[in-house]
């Protein structure tokens, strides 16, 4: 990507931002029931909507790495990993917040909470793997396979707890599509959602040129040391 | 027909290696003792509260002992790198797979069928369910942990610390199957009816076929020197 085209879309991710932090902070009407603390919400879905969609990416570059093999995928796809547990990390830490004050229990054992907390150990164990496999080759090859295997375990992650225990987390989209909340809450959720989808994009190639970065280095390392040696 | 008999003979290989030097049956089994000892300590077997958690304990002692035997399949064969060997033996290389998900499955359900009566004994626990069910889901429940638990034992071989590795990516992968086992086992130990266990022993065997087939697809691409 070009150096003005990033910087057009940095300055667009500071506006969304901006914009999405004003409306859940000042625009948008408290939650009747729960008060101040539903406004936790937007972030939260937000994140857990970019920790999925980051995994999704690792899945697809996984695939697509094994294909081409070209080293571009495995970047796209540690890169997609990374920002994936930290945005993981985000929705296990605000969700507990705002379930103490509204369930009284900052944990309970429910499908959406469990695979979540699942889905983050599944690619906290990629980003290990990937941290203690030394040949590059071997690395981007073994967390494709990692990156496609956790994937298709989430669903079944999801199943089996669900046919375990039954779900009191709230569900905001009822059946036909639409929502139980809201306009102004609606219009403040898509835009957190937009807000975090363009940080993603914004952080994503970031993460994959120091990704690219650092094989480079490694290469010219190598190219040194045979000078050397020979 | 080929397949089958390199499958054969990949399990005959094992199972002889094992047979002379014993070590890893000896392992994983005094192992499985010392766990249920420990979980005998720990969660006093006089109380009638503990007999509700006995089927989720029967089940982590078979997982983290299992992790112990799965560990060594593969590390064995780093020795003069056998795994190159078998690579290059074997025209199909999921045959490997296959062969050691069979012989890994042999020397689990052994440490099983040892290990389950002391765990009776120790607990002084009366199944009111049939033995036989009891047999099928221990059976069906190790076919997928060590199909899932030998293909990541054949990825993390590679990695430094290999033995640390194993379990931190296995466990999470395995969340779903030791769920429903251990739904299965309460089940069936509890004597409940037809109804209550049956639909877990399909979901089980439904996480077989899930953990049998990825594996096998993606360990070509495992293998590649």
């Amino acid at each position: 990507m070009n150096k003005a085209l990033e910087n057009a879309w940095a300055g667009l991710t500071f506006i969304v931002m901006l914009a999405a932090t004003y409306l859940v902070f000042m625009w948008v009407p408290n939650e009747k029931v729960m008060g101040v603390v539903q406004k936790i919400f937007y972030f939260h879905v937000s994140s857990a909507w970019i920790g999925f969609f980051a995994f999704f990416v690792v899945f697809i570059a996984g695939i697509m790495y094994l294909k081409t093999r070209d080293s571009k995928w495995d970047w796209v796809g540690s890169a997609s990993a990374e920002i994936g547990v930290v945005f993981t990390t985000i929705v296990l830490l605000t969700g507990p917040i705002w379930g103490r004050s509204a369930w009284g229990a900052w944990w309970t054992w429910d499908p959406r909470l469990t695979t979540t907390l699942v889905l983050w150990f599944v690619y906290v164990a990629c980003l290990l793997v990937r941290s203690a496999l030394d040949q590059e080759e071997k690395r981007a090859r073994f967390s494709a396979i990692l990156g496609i295997v956790g994937f298709l375990d989430v669903p079944l992650v999801w199943f089996s707890i669900r046919w375990w225990r039954w779900t009191i987390h709230p569900n905001i989209i009822e059946s036909g599509g639409k929502l139980a909340i809201s306009s102004k809450m609606q219009v403040t959720l898509m835009v957190s959602l937009l807000a975090f989808t363009c940080l993603y994009f914004y952080l994503l190639p970031k993460v994959v040129r120091l990704a690219k970065h650092q094989s480079m280095l490694r290469e010219m390392k190598e190219a040194i040391r045979g000078r050397l040696t020979a | 027909m080929k397949y089958w008999s390199q499958v054969r003979a990949i399990v005959r290989k094992d199972l002889q290696a094992e047979f002379r030097t014993k070590e890893l049956l000896s392992s994983m089994l005094l192992f499985a003792f010392l766990a249920v000892v420990i979980m005998s300590f720990a969660f006093d077997p006089t109380r009638e509260v503990v007999k509700q958690v006995f089927p989720g304990m029967i089940w982590v002692v078979f997982a983290f002992a299992g992790v112990l035997g799965l560990n060594r399949s593969f590390l064995t064969e780093k020795h003069n790198d056998c795994i190159a060997g078998l690579t290059l033996a074997a025209n199909d290389g999921s045959a490997i797979l296959v062969g050691k998900v069979a012989s890994n499955l042999i020397f689990m359900l052994v440490v099983e069928l040892v290990s389950l009566p002391i765990f009776f004994v120790l607990f002084d626990f009366r199944s009111k369910g049939s033995l036989g069910l009891l047999l099928l889901v221990v059976l069906l429940g190790t076919v997928g942990f060590v199909a899932m638990g030998t293909f990541l034992a054949a990825l993390a071989v590679h990695a430094k610390h290999s033995e640390v590795l194993l379990p931190i990516i296995l466990f999470p992968l395995l969340v779903p199957l030791l769920i429903a086992a251990v739904q299965a086992t309460g089940a069936i130990l509890a004597g409940q009816g037809f109804g209550e266990w049956s639909l877990w022993l399909k979901i089980i065997a439904g996480f077989d076929l899930m953990y049998l087939v990825v594996p096998t697809l993606l360990f070509e691409y495992l293998l590649e020197v």
